[in-house]
């Protein structure tokens, strides 16, 4: 390769470093003005809205993947072993949020279950139901993706047939066949959806729930460092789940692929 | 291999038992997600195109639609595209280099996986806490746009930039647009074949030939179909512009939050049908989007 075309490719990759680090470096000096040194961080992890807010969303993370994975694997299972003409289908709903952004579900949903017969955001329990729900709506294309791309690594057809002919029933079957063996690709869509709820902003703040990202939004009026504390410790939660997602695609068979068609 | 058992029975006579061997209630699996789509995601939809069909007093109409080609609200479509396009358009070449430089541009192979990694955790970096890191780093009083003033002498406020504008939203966008581009399109960069380089080199092809004639030909619908991926999601994006302007500023998805909130202008039929000219737009994008992606499949396997 030309010496002057190595120089431009390295200049469009410093490019891209510095687009990447500079916001955060940004906000990470921001948050270090407090005095005394390092004071926005111990006083976020005093305040009990962080904690609980931030609790609230994980709770509200793992339900969603417990949820989804009750609901997409049985049904990426059954569609590939039986049912192989219902896939476009399927895939095509799975694929449905993209289409039918946060913003639109939460309009829709708070339309639908606001008012009798089905008042759901009337109760506490309904409104975070509601909520849980549409995120494993959010988490279908990524959760369906990440099971049906495990499923093709194996051969659902003869697992199934042996564990049948050793007796096993359907729900057996799920449990202790098909789902050790996607456990890579499930845990690798697990961990996208909680980055997602623990970030989601928009429906989370339109039923009115106590979640992280909508605390994070208003705390700033009175404490900017510890927003800007705050902007870090969620970037690096996403930054976890990322790590964690690569490390687990290293060395595995199937890798989630997030890409539509 | 069906060994159901015949009925041993006379012909005529009903047989005692249904003959089928071990009824299969397996297809139950599918229900659940077909219910859960249907109330969560189907019929909540629904109701906002039911919506937009209807006046206040219930009646079919299409007047809702036709209110959204007035002058106001065609600003607010114009402006998302607008927006839209742009970042999709340089996210779009910008996340192509990169790509590229760290595949074939002759960077050390660990920088390949290290881009990789940060793009997956910035295309998932959206929201509340992008727009808060940006407000930091080129709000009036951020860090970056004091290291400008200070140090290079340059006050890009005073020379009429903000970042609350739309020019300032759509630098904050291409932080998780031109990080989706790497992902989607690195596989495509991959499937460039070093043979077909080499052929056109034999024949004398100059290396703007080769792209002219060979790379960018197969590479177009996978470039095409992903920009237009980022299109709809800039488009669809909310919760950024939302804590980034205050909700002050003219996009589609803040005017439908505004809706939500009931302020100015109240009309919820009017409010469904901005849905809808939403949804009718990431409709066509994604369509676009997986017809591109097939076709990308020809070539690159």
């Amino acid at each position: 390769m030309r010496y002057a075309a190595r120089v431009a490719w390295w200049l469009v990759f410093i490019v891209g470093v510095l687009y990447f680090f500079i916001p955060l470096y940004g906000t990470l000096a921001f948050s270090l003005k407090s005095k005394p040194f390092l004071s926005a961080y111990t006083a976020i992890l005093n305040d009990p809205q962080f904690v609980s807010t931030l609790s609230y969303s994980f709770v509200a993370g793992i339900l969603t993947i417990i949820v989804s994975i009750l609901i997409i694997v049985p049904t990426a299972f059954w569609v590939r072993l039986k049912y192989p003409q219902l896939r476009p289908i399927i895939e095509f709903i799975t694929l449905l949020p993209f289409v039918i952004p946060p913003i639109i579900l939460v309009f829709g949903l708070i339309n639908t279950y606001s008012k009798q017969p089905l008042a759901v955001t009337n109760t506490e329990t309904g409104s975070n139901a509601l909520l849980v729900a549409a995120y494993v709506v959010l988490s279908f294309p990524y959760m369906y993706r990440a099971v049906d791309t495990g499923l093709r690594a194996i051969d659902i057809h003869s697992l199934t047939e042996a564990s049948q002919s050793l007796g096993a029933g359907w729900i057996r079957i799920l449990w202790q066949v098909i789902l050790p063996n996607v456990r890579t690709s499930l845990l690798s869509g697990a961990f996208l959806t909680l980055a997602i709820v623990v970030g989601e902003f928009t429906i989370a703040t339109f039923l009115d729930r106590p979640a992280f990202a909508p605390f994070l939004g208003l705390v700033g009026d009175s404490k900017p460092y510890e927003q800007a504390a705050l902007a870090l410790v969620s970037f690096g939660i996403t930054w976890a789940a990322m790590v964690l997602i690569a490390v687990l695609g290293r060395g595995s068979r199937s890798r989630i692929k997030v890409t539509i068609g | 291999m069906t060994n159901a058992a015949l009925p041993l029975s006379a012909p005529g006579t009903p047989s005692a038992r249904p003959v089928r061997r071990r009824f299969s209630w397996g297809w139950l699996g599918i229900v659940p997600f077909l219910l859960f789509a249907f109330l969560f995601l189907i019929a909540p939809t629904f109701y906002l195109v039911i919506g937009s069909l209807q006046n206040a007093k219930g009646t079919f109409t299409l007047e809702n639609f036709a209110q959204l080609f007035t002058p106001s609200i065609l600003q607010t479509y114009e402006n998302s595209i607008e927006i839209s396009l742009v970042t999709a358009l340089a996210g779009g070449l910008f996340g192509f280099l990169l790509a590229y430089a760290v595949i074939s541009g002759g960077l050390p192979g660990i920088l390949r996986s290290a881009l990789m990694t940060f793009s997956g955790v910035a295309s998932n970096f959206a929201g509340v806490p992008l727009a808060l890191a940006f407000v930091f780093t080129l709000g009036r009083v951020g860090l970056f746009t004091i290291f400008l003033r200070d140090v290079l002498n340059i006050d890009i406020y005073g020379a009429g930039f903000s970042l609350y504008s739309k020019i300032g939203l759509e630098i904050v966008y291409l932080y998780f647009q031109f990080p989706l581009m790497v992902l989607i399109i690195a596989p495509a960069i991959d499937g460039l074949k070093k043979d077909w380089r080499e052929a056109a080199e034999n024949m004398g092809a100059s290396s703007f030939q080769y792209w002219r004639r060979v790379a960018l030909p197969i590479l177009m619908p996978s470039l095409l179909g992903t920009m237009i991926l980022l299109f709809g999601n800039s488009f669809g994006a909310q919760a950024t512009a939302y804590q980034l302007t205050g909700g002050f500023i003219d996009i589609v998805t803040i005017a439908i939050s505004r809706q939500m909130r009931g302020d100015v202008l109240y009309d919820p039929n009017l409010g469904y049908a901005l849905a809808m000219g939403m949804v009718i737009i990431m409709a066509i994008s994604i369509a676009g989007y997986s017809l591109l992606q097939r076709r990308s499949e020809r070539w690159l396997k």
